[in-house]
């Protein structure tokens, strides 16, 4: 019992040894720790900043070819509630095209002729929205704001034309006010730094251990570590458990950033976030070195980690909502780690979810760990064939 | 233990090239053994059998009367291995990469830093300097350190002095020599041939096979032909009319003078010289001497080649 003891002491002494190699050679790295250290800051606070689908003002090209009172209201209506700018005015259809065309309006509204003598007459008419949708995203933004403004216009109309209330047979009498739980602002940034967050913390796991092993392997020094002693669990625990710490020290940055700077609130509980996070690493980790043990370069390796890290950030649901995707890619995110972590981020900060409500995507990646991290053991061979 | 290494019909291919063709030999305890070849002549692939980095296609390797391949981990723990290519931590410092290996192997340099003291005396002032920062002879020197510092029985050195400089070369040798006398079996190869003459036996390496194994003097008697010494102002002119007589076997320039082998066994060396004579070099001798070690390697050399040759040509 006693000397069972003693060797494991002694083999978790080389661990020890192992870790203190790998931590002087990262913080003696020049180049690398400006790239650890500050530049996911850098691009936590830019991102979150710029990744906003919020559509500031919208410029939209007039053909008012009314010219009524009612026609004028109605584009009051659009200008007064500063999210329309109207940059151009013109009575020829090309014109309006052309605007769009050039870009320099994202929306024509068009008025017919008699469009007030046929509300006066008939209770309705029609005018014409025209919406750049290049950017599909945006396009529906427009409209949503467009139609609003039309609702509403139409809601008023009572009042605007006391002559009509009589005819008017339908009036709306459901008012539709909408509401917005766990983020009632709609403020993106809370949203948004969550999520970006995550992505930088897999950006950094996965391509400080993906560039590890194989580095040892390019320079030549895995030859001299393959003929120790060393086994391969101490190797590979030395090799994962800087860049676990790391990966959550990254973490603890980029939460203190998230509330103090972006102010996002966090109703969830630290523990709960740093438990999953401390999973999360290990699955990213183990891929990582999956990668390093069965590439030849660093280059190679490189590659094959910017063709998942691109697959991830797509798949993820950060940008582009999952329920939106394709029935088959819907179910590809299910295998997708940095899927999980940012609804469960999103989730925990914003919506104060505990433990027992994400214990579905928690399991997901605890499965992914286990698996990833014991094929990477299994493809690390001291002896090549 | 009375041998330290034997391999038995060694081989190895890598897709269509063999590296290495049914090697065997023995290397005996506190023995300097050297493996002398070109380039390319299987050297590597060899160390990395032995040194348990790669499995063999065919045939067994015992080292410390231990398997390469069943008993890997114990032969670990007991050699110390120096790749061909420097392979130390070069962001890491030279204490540090000593330190490193050493507690990696459950050692401390403190206990064996007796077996080192020679070769890290010289490297102490630039303790604290990069390993990746030290001159090509200050690396090899760390390189060996690391490779002792846990005192193993048996030193794998893969070509350690290719790419030093003269001076530094000698000393390595010197520290070889001083640690086989402290009971270290030595294993080492070399491109160059004057080196062969520092080793116990040596072994001549060509094309993945072993040529012959012997001690540096007795190699020399593998050299059965008669060999001169000739010596005339223009050299390279020399070279060029030796080769066009007819009785050559082979002229190659050595240090000042041009070696000359015949064809035939009893060539006299007043023949050649009054030959040369007639060709315009007045001033020619030409000296009967006994063969050394390289001349032995180039004679093997062009045996190996011609023998290759005919196994291609009887292939075909």
């Amino acid at each position: 019992m006693k000397r069972r003891f003693t060797s494991m002491r002694a083999s978790l002494a080389v661990v020890g040894h192992l870790l203190r190699k790998e931590f002087l050679q990262i913080f003696r790295n020049r180049g690398m720790l400006p790239i650890i250290f500050i530049m996911p800051f850098i691009q936590l606070v830019i991102l979150s900043n710029a990744a906003t689908f919020d559509v500031p003002q919208v410029r939209f090209h007039l053909q008012d070819f009314d010219r009524s009172a009612l026609s004028d209201r109605l584009v009051k209506r659009f200008t007064s509630t500063g999210y329309f700018k109207m940059t151009g005015e013109s009575f020829r259809q090309k014109s309006g095209i052309d605007a769009l065309v050039a870009g320099k309006s994202e929306m024509v509204l068009v008025i017919p002729e008699d469009f007030e003598q046929e509300m006066m007459t008939g209770g309705h008419a029609r005018i014409q929205l025209l919406i750049d949708a290049e950017d599909g995203f945006t396009a529906g933004v427009i409209r949503g704001y467009a139609n609003e403004i039309v609702a509403s216009f139409n809601r008023d109309l009572p009042e605007l034309l006391p002559q009509l209330a009589g005819t008017q047979s339908v009036l709306p009498v459901i008012d539709i006010r909408s509401r917005g739980w766990y983020n009632p602002e709609l403020i993106y940034t809370d949203y948004m730094v969550p999520g970006v967050l995550v992505v930088l913390v897999t950006l950094i796991g996965l391509f400080l251990s993906g560039m590890n092993v194989v580095r040892e392997k390019e320079i030549g020094t895995i030859d001299q570590i393959n003929v120790t002693p060393i086994r391969r669990w101490q190797f590979i625990t030395g090799k994962l458990v800087p860049f676990w710490i790391i990966g959550l020290s990254e973490l603890t940055v980029g939460l203190v950033i998230a509330r103090l700077g972006f102010h996002v609130p966090m109703l969830g509980s630290y523990g709960v976030i740093y438990l999953v996070a401390a999973i999360y690493l290990l699955v990213v980790l183990g891929m990582g070195l999956l990668i390093s043990t069965v590439t030849e370069s660093q280059q190679q390796a490189m590659f094959i980690a910017w063709f998942f890290m691109v697959i991830f950030t797509l798949l993820s649901g950060l940008f582009t909502p999952i329920e939106s995707m394709p029935h088959w890619a819907q179910n590809l995110t299910l295998f997708n780690p940095v899927r999980h972590f940012v609804d469960i981020m999103r989730r925990v900060m914003l919506k104060g979810a505990g433990i027992g409500d994400i214990t579905t995507p928690l399991f997901m990646l605890a499965v992914q760990a286990i698996i990833l991290l014991s094929f990477a053991v299994n493809r690390y061979r001291k002896v090549s064939v | 233990m009375k041998q330290a290494v034997v391999a038995e019909g060694l081989s190895k291919s890598f897709g269509a090239v063999e590296a290495l063709k049914a090697a065997s030999f023995s290397v005996s305890g506190a023995e300097l053994f050297g493996l002398i070849g070109a380039d390319g002549a299987g050297k590597t692939t060899l160390f990395r059998i032995l040194a348990t980095l790669l499995l063999p296609d065919s045939g067994k390797a015992t080292l410390l009367d231990l398997d390469t391949v069943a008993g890997y981990r114990q032969i670990r723990t007991r050699i110390g291995y120096m790749p061909g290519r420097f392979s130390l931590y070069q962001d890491l410092s030279v204490e540090e990469n000593l330190n490193f290996f050493a507690t990696v192997f459950g050692a401390t340099v403190e206990e064996n830093y007796e077996l080192i003291r020679d070769i890290y005396a010289q490297l102490e002032p630039f303790r604290k300097r990069r390993a990746g920062q030290l001159s090509g002879g200050m690396k090899q020197k760390l390189a060996l350190s690391c490779a002792l510092v846990h005192r193993p029985e048996l030193l794998l050195l893969d070509e350690p002095t290719t790419g030093v400089d003269a001076v530094s070369r000698q000393e390595f040798w010197q520290m070889l020599r001083r640690l086989k006398s402290q009971g270290i079996t030595i294993l080492v190869s070399t491109p160059y041939m004057d080196e062969a003459s520092l080793c116990d036996r040596v072994a001549f390496m060509q094309d993945g096979r072993i040529l012959a194994i012997d001690t540096p003097q007795g190699i020399t008697k593998l050299f059965t032909k008669p060999l001169f010494a000739v010596r005339a102002s223009d050299k390279h002119r020399l070279i060029i009319e030796l080769r066009s007589f007819e009785h050559t076997r082979s002229a190659y320039a050595f240090g000042s003078s041009v070696h000359y082998t015949d064809r035939r066994s009893d060539a006299a060396p007043e023949e050649l010289a009054a030959w040369l004579r007639s060709r315009g070099f007045g001033d020619a001798t030409v000296e009967r001497i006994a063969p050394g070690i390289e001349d032995t390697f180039m004679a093997l050399m062009e045996n190996g080649a011609a023998q290759s040759r005919k196994e291609e040509a009887g292939d075909g």
